[in-house]
């Protein structure tokens, strides 16, 4: 007979892992919930704040600068998008971390069609990663206020 | 275990361009029993250290305030708008009065040349970004033992006396803004897995 609390413990660790076996998220997310504590409860989800933030305005200057057809400037393409391969790699945020990669090679190679489909990839994919992970803090959340313990994933 | 200059924390100055890494940055280091204060580029970091030009301080802090806030290690980013990691470095080393200040560089790239640039120029360590835990703990010992070298507090036993034990319970019992975890209690990865002086990586 399970409580309410074992459920959704049960779940949390499931979707946990499903996040990580999908390639959503990589080790380095571990990391940062390893800097989470009593005394700062938040921090992932202050940090992935921010990253998403990250995405909403470089993904903006890059669609912009793609925009200027005839003029692109694939210089600020490239940094952009080296910004955000850092800010991704820095929260765990496999997925879009591996499309800023392409995204970088297309815009080494000055291929525009090809920057743009990759752009369009890591739009959507930072919105899915946006989606799960507050689905995730959710369910965090309806654990605490079960009161239950969030348990401790090992993948 | 007092060290001029050290007080109870080091203080650690952190450049980077980066919302997101000053952030896990800044956790890290506070984490691991650190004062930390972020800048987010070389000119910000310049000018908090009162090096930004010929005129001085545009920062309004007295020396006095220095001497409080005296930075016991700059961790800085190499790719930055501006000034990069590597010019501020060489600035910094140029400085007779913040020379002596170790200086750990940050990259996303693992880029050779790069790495052994930083390393002539006098840097004291290259971190390869996502930082993680391990690496922080590793850098603190380092910059410990650094420390206390240029204390001359190593005569009495020989050159590679590791303090681990005095390290790690010393700075969790500091109080100010830092938590007060107990970083040796935490789960770590192997800190040689960052390690990138001058040794050939094949990738």
């Amino acid at each position: 007979m399970d409580t309410l609390i074992a459920q959704l413990q049960r779940q949390f660790r499931d979707y946990t892992i499903s996040l990580y076996h999908q390639g959503f998220l990589d080790d380095q997310f571990t990391e940062l919930k390893k800097l989470q504590d009593e005394c700062s409860p938040d921090f992932v989800a202050e940090v992935v704040t921010l990253f998403f933030e990250d995405c909403e305005k470089l993904i903006s200057n890059m669609a912009r600068a793609l925009d200027q057809t005839g003029n692109v400037d694939f210089k600020l393409v490239g940094s952009s998008v080296h910004q955000l391969k850092g800010s991704s790699s820095s929260v765990g945020a496999k997925r879009v971390k591996g499309l800023c990669v392409t995204l970088k090679e297309c815009c080494d190679s000055q291929n525009f069609e090809g920057c743009v489909r990759c752009l369009q990839q890591v739009d959507i994919e930072y919105k899915t990663l946006k989606a799960k992970l507050q689905d995730l803090f959710n369910l965090e959340q309806q654990i605490v206020q079960a009161g239950g313990r969030i348990p401790q994933v090992d993948i | 275990m007092a060290l001029g200059g050290f007080s109870s924390e080091l203080h650690v100055l952190a450049v980077d361009d980066s919302f997101v890494d000053r952030k896990v940055i800044e956790r890290l280091l506070k984490i691991s029993a650190c004062k930390v204060t972020t800048v987010e580029s070389g000119a910000r970091a310049l000018q908090y250290l009162g090096l930004d030009g010929p005129n001085g301080s545009s920062s309004a802090l007295t020396i006095l305030d220095k001497q409080d806030l005296k930075v016991n290690l700059i961790v800085t980013d190499y790719s930055m708008p501006g000034l990069t990691g590597y010019e501020l470095l060489k600035k910094i080393k140029e400085s007779s009065a913040f020379r002596e200040i170790p200086v750990v560089i940050m990259s996303s790239e693992n880029i050779q040349p790069r790495i052994e640039q930083c390393m002539i120029e006098g840097a004291e360590d290259f971190l390869l970004k996502p930082v993680k835990l391990a690496d922080v703990k590793r850098l603190k010992e380092l910059i410990m033992r650094v420390g206390e070298a240029k204390e001359g507090l190593t005569k009495s036993s020989s050159p590679k006396r590791i303090l681990q034990n005095d390290i790690d319970s010393s700075p969790s019992s500091s109080s100010s803004s830092s938590s007060s975890q107990d970083v040796s209690s935490l789960d770590d990865d192997t800190p040689s897995s960052k390690r990138m002086k001058l040794e050939p990586k094949s990738s």
